[in-house]
């Protein structure tokens, strides 16, 4: 157990949770925001500390940096024990990498009660790298709630219209997703016999006795419903493309970008390697449901949307009918190209969703009718919303690229027929990506547009503005460049574990 | 009887063993004497007195928590220590000091006697703590009666208010119809237990293990089994469970806050001390585990259905948080009926309740600094705007009814894990669903107070056109303050960290 102050993961998870606390307790604004910089870079700095680390690090059951604390809850099989293997790793880094972006961007905007704004969005932050830097499958679960609540609230206080009624709806979603998905993993924890939350211990425990056929079944379809409600599994997705649409722009980076994964990150860390076979039983009607669902349906209903935030709360409810697809594939490939698309589309979303309101402060509107001709007096914005919606239909050079690939190759050894539908879903994103750059940006403006262009010409982005853009596009175009930086941790890792496909995962992932 | 047998009787008289509630009772007749002594401006410092008192014997309790009377009886069996009794002694005294804390602030906005209502609140409190030690029926009632007598006056203290009267005279007939059908359970039972006919007759029916050996000899007789019902029903009154739940409402309305706060939490705990003495793993009735484990069963599911969905519609916060306690009683049933078979449920009862004592009080807390003039009249909409008047008390009200709710990382939701897992462990599976279920209910009006708090709404003007018709908000004294942050705090802490109560709660 490495010392209480030089574990990189406590630091990352507590100093938010600690300023937030300061603040809750008092804090004078002006030091809440100088010190709230320090708490969004802390994570920062301990995820690319953690990643640079990783492969050099001794690891114990798969797992790097691993620190146990006691909660005094032992005798029940729960503590707070912390480490990183392969496949948190990559969205611990991702969810430094967003924090810090979405952190930047809340600090310089002007918004009211910013004192509580920053505290809550501190709060999501701690949670967030709590998830995906916990290996006890309470702390997960328990660290994931800890940063939803923040949405809630921000949704409702700062949100833009129908806040209150979409406030209410996603709280109500997701708390039937969280409270399927507890009673799911009580169902674990009791039926596996082993007592513990510890899914190093669970992992042992359930290879050395696994349980029946059926019961992985119930309890697989218990998780994937629950996890499924909180990663937007249509036709439960309506929470999503309202609530983001409402939500503050910094709330729905943190919540689309990172926090939205934590369903996937719990199939794929939890319910997927314990139970093999209700995997294998669940995989047919879930990848219909993904690419029917999720894919072609809401992809459809993207097209149609003429709000530009709405849009973009859609097309990440469509990406994930990809992410479920591989994992229905449920071989390290497929699987592993999940937690690259996870990463890609935690950075590319949380990029789009930033820029969208970017522009909204330039057009004074999301409805994209009303806008056109932006890029004359905005053109970096232009060159950043292009690039970010590139990177979200998946073109090569983005991080989304290798993950949709690995995916659909995957997916072409498990379903063929539903590979093509899939990938006919790519057409489907590049339609409505593409139009939605043609609408804002370029053509002549529209009247509203001209309207307001006369009485607040439109300047391009702030350096306050430009410094998280940079942030997320370089990490985009680093991971697509060399995403052998994140994919040999996956491999490692995926290497170890049973999927119900173990053929050949050394040469899975690209090198 | 004579007078040797009277002195073997003394002999077990270990008058030491319930100092605490001695010391609640010199207590509350020493708030008497101060009153005929001190001249009236100083009766300020009285309820002063009694807070310190109870504190004090809180802080003896802890310090003194393994007397050597753990694990015996002692008053010829009236009384058994155990380590469970401590803990709701402590629950009962923490209780009873928040709710002198809470009086302060309800009772100064009233022409009132005020010396009497801490009077009473002491001696329901010595009540309380000997109840959840009880080791016989004869002990069990009186000490039950003098609670139940002490709240009716409670329950109508402020007697020049309408709803106050009505909540009394309501408790006092409800009440007396509960004690009645405890009443005649214990009776059939006294009479079949000491029936010369029957296997394993006593003739001390009425303590507990006589009782329960009898029982556990004859495990299928019909008048026992009336007997238990009867007693079932009796202390399902008083936690107010399904369907006997049916006062709760106009009761922690008319009542005042702090009295309502008193019988939300303490009286609820007392409720289910007793249940878990009579139909916990060891308890008297464990022979008749198939009568009782249905029962309560049934009990749970409908009791956390009844009370969540009758929860929706409210607009009255006090019947709100009534009827979510009506939820919460549910909670804790399905927590005794675990407790049969798993034994950290017994843990997980305790950790749960003290879980909704500290989210309650927050709540009862930032509830008596709105209330106005009327105590019965706090309804959601006075709680516009709280978040821009009163950053700290909507905060306060925030973490209370987070908890309450059962959000992580808040203690609240430690305890419906704990008590969750014990269920699943038993095997109650469509009981844990509709608990599941519960939980998604109570979301929508525990969210609904929070959102009343903190989302701004338009309200129409009033018709006067000036202030809204509501309440004047009075600016949170620095000691209330430290209290409701505190019980916040302490809330938050539990939820992160379960320390020395997890490892009571796991122990094998």
């Amino acid at each position: 157990m490495s010392p209480f102050l030089t574990d990189p993961l406590l630091i990352a998870i507590a100093t938010p949770l600690a300023l937030a606390l300061a603040i809750a307790l008092g804090l004078t604004k002006r030091w809440s925001v100088r010190l709230a910089y320090g708490a969004f870079s802390v994570p920062f700095l301990a995820a690319l500390h953690v990643w640079w680390h990783y492969a050099a690090a001794p690891k114990m059951g798969g797992y790097a940096f691993l620190t146990r604390y006691s909660t005094g809850l032992d005798g029940l099989g729960i503590g707070l024990k912390l480490g990183l293997n392969g496949i948190s790793l990559p969205l611990f880094v991702m969810a430094g990498i967003v924090g810090l972006a979405a952190g930047l961007y809340a600090l310089q905007s002007q918004a009211e009660r910013l004192k509580i704004y920053v505290m809550l969005l501190l709060i999501m932050q701690g949670g967030l790298m709590g998830v995906f830097a916990s290996v006890d499958v309470f702390y997960i679960y328990f660290f994931h709630e800890l940063a939803l609540i923040p949405t809630f609230i921000m949704v409702g206080i700062w949100g833009g219209r129908d806040r209150s009624y979409a406030a209410m709806k996603m709280t109500i979603y997701l708390t039937v997703g969280a409270m399927i998905s507890l009673v799911g993993l009580i169902a674990l924890y009791v039926k596996s016999g082993a007592h513990t939350f510890d899914l190093i211990a669970l992992r042992a425990h359930l290879a050395a006795h696994p349980l029946s056929a059926t019961l992985q079944h119930n309890i697989f379809g218990l998780l994937m419903f629950g996890f499924g409600i909180l990663v937007s599994l249509w036709p439960l997705h309506t929470w999503a493309p309202l609530g983001y649409g409402a939500a503050p722009s910094a709330n729905a980076m943190l919540h689309a970008g990172v926090l939205k994964k934590f369903g996937l990150y719990g199939l794929i860390q939890v319910a997927g390697p314990l139970l093999p076979a209700g995997a294998w039983h669940w995989a047919q009607p879930l990848a219909w449901v993904a690419v029917l669902g999720n894919i072609l349906i809401v992809g459809l209903v993207t097209i149609a949307q003429r709000d530009l935030k709405q849009m973009i709360g859609y097309s990440s409810v469509m990406h994930m009918g990809y992410a479920f697809l591989g994992i229905a594939a449920g071989s390290a490939l497929g699987v592993g190209g999940v937690v690259m698309m996870m990463v890609a589309h935690g950075l590319s979303v949380a990029l789009l969703f930033m820029l969208a309101t970017s522009i909204y402060h330039r057009t004074q509107s999301f409805a994209m009718d009303e806008m056109g001709g932006l890029a004359q007096p905005a053109p970096v914005l232009a060159a950043c919303f292009v690039a970010a919606t590139f990177a979200s239909i998946g073109l090569p050079g983005f991080a989304n690229f290798w993950g949709e690939l690995m995916v659909f190759i995957a997916l072409w050894k498990f379903a063929p027929l539903v590979t093509i539908l899939a990938v006919s879903g790519v057409v489907i994103s590049a339609i409505y990506g593409l139009r939605s750059i043609a609408r804002i940006f370029f053509g002549p403006a529209t009247e509203q547009m001209r309207a307001v262009a006369a009485k607040h010409p439109p300047v391009d982005l702030r350096w306050s503005e430009k410094a998280p853009v940079l942030i997320l596009l370089a990490a985009l175009l680093f991971i697509g460049f060399w995403p052998k930086s994140m994919s040999q941790a996956i491999n490692e890792t995926l290497a170890t574990m049973s999927f119900r496909e173990p053929a050949a995962p050394t040469q899975a992932l690209p090198r | 009887m004579n007078l040797e047998a009277v002195k073997l009787a003394a002999a077990n008289n270990v008058w030491s063993a319930i100092f605490p509630e001695m010391m609640l009772g010199c207590i509350a007749l020493l708030l008497l004497v101060l009153e005929m002594l001190l001249p009236p401006k100083h009766h300020e410092v009285i309820p002063d007195v009694a807070a310190a008192g109870l504190f004090g014997t809180l802080i003896g309790l802890v310090i003194n928590w393994h007397p050597i009377w753990i694990g015996s009886e002692t008053f010829n069996g009236l009384i058994r220590h155990t380590e469970a009794g401590q803990v709701m002694r402590g629950f009962f005294l923490t209780s009873a000091l928040l709710v002198c804390l809470l009086a302060r602030l309800t009772l100064r906005r009233q022409a009132m006697p005020r010396i009497e209502f801490y009077h009473i609140v002491l001696v329901v409190t010595a009540a309380m703590m000997l109840l959840a030690q009880s080791n016989h029926f004869v002990m069990l009632f009186v000490a039950l009666e003098t609670l139940t007598i002490g709240l009716y006056i409670l329950v109508s203290y402020f007697r020049t208010s309408t709803a106050s009267l009505e909540a009394g005279l309501k408790y006092l007939l409800m009440g007396a119809l509960s004690s009645g059908m405890l009443l005649f359970g214990i009776v059939l039972l006294y009479g079949v237990a000491g029936n010369p006919a029957l296997p394993a007759q006593s003739t001390q029916p009425l303590h507990y293990p006589e009782l329960a050996r009898f029982l556990a000899a004859n495990p299928h007789h019909f008048l026992a089994s009336l007997g238990i019902v009867f007693i079932l029903a009796g202390v399902a009154f008083k936690i107010g469970a399904f369907p006997f739940q049916i006062w709760v409402p106009d009761v922690y309305q008319g009542a005042p806050t702090p009295v309502t706060a008193f019988l939300a939490v303490a009286s609820k705990g007392a409720g289910f001390a007793v249940l878990l003495a009579l139909c916990g793993a060891h308890g008297v009735f464990s022979a008749y585990a198939w009568l009782t484990t249905p029962i309560l069963t049934a009990m749970a599911a409908a009791t956390i259905l009844f009370g969540n969905i009758a929860a929706l519609t409210q607009h009255n916060v006090k019947r709100l948080i009534g009827l979510s306690g009506v939820s919460h009683a549910g909670f804790l049933i399905l927590g005794v009926v675990a407790s049969q078979t798993v034994p950290m449920a017994v843990g997980a009862i305790y950790f749960y309740l003290f879980a909704y004592l500290i989210a309650s009080f927050a709540v009862f807390g930032v509830m008596s600094h709105l209330a106005g003039a009327d105590d019965s009249d706090q309804e959601l909409e006075h709680y516009s705007g709280l978040a821009k008047d009163s950053p700290f008390l909507a905060t306060v009200l925030a973490v209370g009814l987070g908890s309450l709710a059962g959000i992580p990382p808040l203690a609240g939701f430690m305890g419906k894990l704990f008590v969750l897992m014990a269920a699943f462990q038993s095997g109650a599976r469509w009981p844990l669903a509709i608990a599941a279920l519960g939980v998604v209910i109570s979301i929508y009006y525990y969210f609904g107070w929070i959102k009343a708090a903190f989302f701004e709404t338009w309200t129409p003007p009033s018709e006067s056109g000036g202030a809204p018709a509501r309440p004047a908000r009075t600016s949170v004294a620095p000691s209330a303050g430290l209290l409701l942050g505190a019980l916040a705090l302490a809330s938050i802490a539990l939820g992160f960290y379960q320390g020395p109560w997890g490892e009571w709660l796991a122990r094998p």
